[in-house]
């Protein structure tokens, strides 16, 4: 069995698919260009209004209610698209047959969906939810299905040996609209059924065949073949498509961040929506804004304007698959970075990846959420800024102080007693590599023992940065400093009572920032005893600077 | 108040409530009856007056305590307990951040996902790195300045020493620090609503006590409610006690120089004497290796809650140079 899911008035839909709130409205559709704009398709509301199509748009201008839009190509792409992604969560077989039609091949899903009449009310509902109005229609062959759900509103249920009897009923310009090759062709074979009084695909299905394919040829045989519902072949069926895209043009320009995150919002739940067909999640997020801006020179009067593209790209650390989450994420990323112009045309597409699969624990440690986490960044992120918060990545040189900063996204948690292994690298000469365990995860006295004969190594002195460093002058006596004062910081200053030292390191001598230092460490007294400082003078300059106090 | 029969009409349709008829003096005595039998009942019910607070229940569930990573810290104070606030305090070089970094690197290695506020950017991720930090599970959040941050350069950047301050912007002005502070507290809420995080580290060392305790107290309640009933322990590191009655556990670290074998070298903070001392000579591992750091509970709120312990409050520990084996 074949099913068939037909879009009347698929331009219309398109575009009702974003907007939902002009259902109940009549709305016709124009294309053209300007003034010369017709109507090319309506929804039933504007039928029964009497507005026809091929209307001119001087000629609607008398029914006031009628909603009028321009045809976006780009929207019925993703409502076709859409179309196509719900008919594949069906069946792996599905054809695409023209703009706003699939066909699927049913057979086999009984076991795993149901009988027919349930899988085609499932695929009614699915095809709703996506935002689409469909006529849909079940029977033994494609082209018996395919005239059926262009013919019949709604759920058409055709039991196989019976289609000529269910086709009977309906006239012949749906088999020439839905078969013949060119407009052309149609209108022929239109005016030629005309004279030969064929209204109906029965009176066509009872025409005796040698006689229709003297007149008519092996075209002819082949309608009437098509109109006895009894037309044989196999669907063209169509590769998995992974590209979720969905785009909106835009009449007026959008300036403000609310609305934009109000189409936002429906165009994240469209691709969400057809990402959950497919059992998939996002993994990488693409907002692809064609702005419109106004030429440097305002004064003039031709007043061109020309796009340019903004593009923001949001990559998760786990794919994730809730709009909420995507459009807050979207709304904290265009604050701090502002498109800057008006916008014309909002593009978004989704990088898919398999779900996220956790298999959770009861003796786990607790882990962020990744959608909270995401947002709770991204929130952070506007406070203290994009490059102050993730975490770090020591980077793999000699060079003191040199780390990167990554995007936070930690990794999931590893067996309690695993062995920890780290290297150590200080001043690019000092290296150790420590391995520590830990296996205790209450603290109990006598766990607390156990882990002593672990722990007793001790603890790392730490050493808290000055950023930037501050600047020192220093007296030398002997190759040694002697007596420090911060440049600074008043409290800092005095007589350096230890010092240790000199380490010297150099590097990148081949490069232009090349770097030479050399380091002590040093106690100086303050009021409540004496501190521990890193002292660092460059040796390229022959400054002195204060780096860091251990603590 | 006398209950109404609730009758129904003969003919099928909806019922009807109807109440007998009363006379206002049979209600009036009959409310007075009462009255009398319910204070009756109040009067003979015993020990209303016993009733102990929930405060101070002894049932009441004592927090999870996460350890420390450093035995005797855990022996003083049972460990970080989560749920709860924790202050650390200390002064410069006392051994407060490296007391931190070890508690940081030891959750971290335990697979739990923390967070470190650096209030005012000292964090050093080489000395993280050898405590033993798993640095892909500890969240960095460097207040201050929101312009972007040379990483990859950063010995051109500290070729280029920062201004003179005058005295005004000097570390003892709040302004300094107002908005690093205010960057802390919007970011520790933040991080706290968010959960899952095994611990958050609000680092304050070199804010100047007088800056921090402008901190409202108001916000450490927030922070107290916010961590309550979480599995988060959040730690305050400072140079003075400022959450006041929010702390569950206070604890002051200091150090000083263990007498190190051959040497006759003087202690680091408070037995500290001017005469004594003398420009010395030291190799690296002699002056950063084998300090002393002790740990002091200053008061702890969890202590009944807590196994019985010897009556000791300090406990000390040595510390060793990163490159030390």
């Amino acid at each position: 069995m074949f099913a068939c899911i037909f879009i009347p008035d698929f331009s219309v839909q398109a575009i009702l698919r974003l907007e939902p709130g002009l259902r109940a409205c009549p709305v016709a559709v124009l294309t053209g260009r300007p003034p010369l704009e017709k109507v090319m398709a309506l929804n039933d509301r504007a039928r029964q209004t009497g507005v026809e199509a091929g209307a001119t748009k001087s000629q609607l201008e008398a029914w006031e209610k009628l909603v009028l839009r321009t045809r976006s190509e780009a929207q019925e792409t993703s409502a076709h698209a859409a179309l196509l992604d719900c008919a594949q969560s069906f069946s792996p077989e599905v054809e695409d047959t023209s703009p706003g039609t699939a066909l699927l091949n049913l057979a086999g899903l009984d076991p795993l969906l149901g009988p027919l009449p349930k899988i085609a009310q499932n695929l009614a509902w699915r095809v709703s939810q996506m935002g689409l109005e469909a006529n849909l229609a079940v029977a033994a062959n494609p082209d018996a299905a395919l005239l059926a759900a262009h013919g019949f509103p709604g759920i058409t249920l055709i039991p196989e040996g019976r289609e000529a009897e269910r086709l009977g009923d309906l006239t012949v310009d749906i088999l020439l609209e839905s078969f013949s090759p060119s407009v052309k062709e149609a209108t022929r074979l239109v005016e030629t059924f005309d004279r030969w009084g064929i209204r109906k695909l029965r009176a066509l299905a009872a025409l005796p065949q040698i006689p229709v394919s003297e007149r008519l040829g092996q075209q002819g045989i082949h309608l009437q073949e098509l109109a006895r519902g009894a037309a044989l072949r196999n669907l063209r069926v169509l590769g998995p498509r992974l590209i979720f895209d969905e785009s909106v043009e835009l009449e007026d320009p959008i300036v403000l961040l609310e609305p934009l995150a109000f189409l936002l919002h429906r165009m994240l739940e469209q691709v969400c929506a057809r990402l959950r067909t497919r059992a998939l999640a996002v993994q990488e997020l693409r907002l692809k804004l064609e702005l419109a801006t106004t030429p440097d020179d305002c004064t003039s009067t031709s007043a061109r304007t020309f796009a340019r593209t903004f593009t923001r790209t949001l990559r998760l650390p786990t794919p994730m698959l809730d709009a909420k989450v995507f459009l807050k994420l979207l709304q904290l990323d265009l604050q701090a970075h502002p498109p800057g112009a008006p916008i014309v045309k909002i593009h978004l597409s989704a990088d898919s990846a398999r779900p996220r699969a956790l298999q959770s624990g009861l003796f786990l440690p607790v882990f962020p959420e990744p959608e909270k986490l995401e947002l709770t960044l991204a929130r952070i992120a506007g406070i203290v800024g994009e490059e102050r918060v993730g975490s770090v990545e020591l980077l793999d040189t000699h060079r003191e102080g040199a780390f990167a900063v990554r995007h936070f996204a930690p990794a999931e948690a590893a067996p309690a007693d695993s062995l920890v292994k780290h290297e150590v690298r200080q001043g690019g000469k000092r290296k150790k590599e420590m391995s520590m365990s830990g296996n205790s995860s209450a603290c109990t006295a006598g766990e607390t023992l156990q882990e002593s004969a672990q722990e007793q190594m001790g603890t790392v002195i730490a050493l808290r940065l000055f950023r930037p460093p501050l600047g020192a002058h220093v007296t030398v006596r002997e190759a040694k400093p002697v007596r420090l004062r911060c440049l600074q910081r008043e409290d800092i200053a005095g007589e350096i009572v230890w010092t240790a030292g000199p380490w010297r390191s150099s590097g990148d001598w081949s490069e232009q920032e090349g770097w030479s230092r050399e380091e002590w460490d040093i106690a100086v007294p303050n009021d409540v005893g004496l501190v521990l400082y890193r002292l660092v003078q460059d040796k390229l300059n022959g400054k002195w600077f204060l780096e860091g106090m251990y603590d | 108040m006398s209950a109404s029969p609730v009758l129904s009409s003969a003919a099928i349709g909806r019922p009807f409530i109807f109440s007998p008829p009363s006379s206002p003096r049979s209600m009036r005595e009959k409310t007075a009856q009462k009255t009398a039998e319910i204070l009756a009942h109040v009067g003979a019910t015993p020990k209303l007056a016993a009733v102990v607070p929930a405060s101070r229940l002894d049932g009441r569930p004592a927090p999870e305590m996460v350890p420390s990573g450093i035995p005797q810290l855990d022996w003083l104070t049972g460990g970080l307990a989560r749920g709860c606030l924790t202050e650390i305090c200390g002064t410069a070089s006392s051994g407060r951040t490296s007391v931190l970094l070890f508690a940081l690197a030891r959750a971290t290695q335990h697979g739990e996902v923390c967070a470190l506020v650096d209030a005012s950017d000292a964090f050093d991720p080489a000395s993280a790195a050898a405590a033993g930090m798993e640095m892909s599970r500890l969240l960095w959040v460097r207040c201050g300045e929101t312009r972007g941050v040379s990483r990859l350069r950063p010995f051109r950047a500290a070729q280029r020493p920062a201004a003179p301050q005058s005295p005004a912007e000097n570390g003892s002005d709040f302004g300094r620090w107002k908005s690093q502070l205010g960057q802390m507290l919007k970011v520790t809420d933040l991080l706290l609503q968010s959960n899952g995080f095994g611990m958050i580290a609000l680092d304050l060392g070199d804010v100047p006590v007088e800056s921090a305790r402008r901190i409202p107290l108001t916000s450490w309640f927030r922070f107290r409610r916010a961590v309550e009933h979480t599995p988060t322990a959040l730690v305050v590191l400072e140079q003075q006690p400022i959450a006041g009655s929010c702390s569950s556990v206070l604890v002051k670290v200091s150090g000083r120089r263990a007498q190190g074998a051959g040497k006759k070298l003087s202690a680091f903070s408070s037995q500290l004497s001017g005469n004594s001392l003398r420009h010395s000579e030291l190799p690296h591992t002699e002056l950063l290796d084998q300090v002393e750091i002790t740990v002091e509970l200053l008061h702890s709120r969890l202590q009944n809650k807590l196994e019985k312990k010897p009556v000791q409050s300090t406990a000390s520990f040595k510390s060793r140079a990163a490159w030390a084996g």
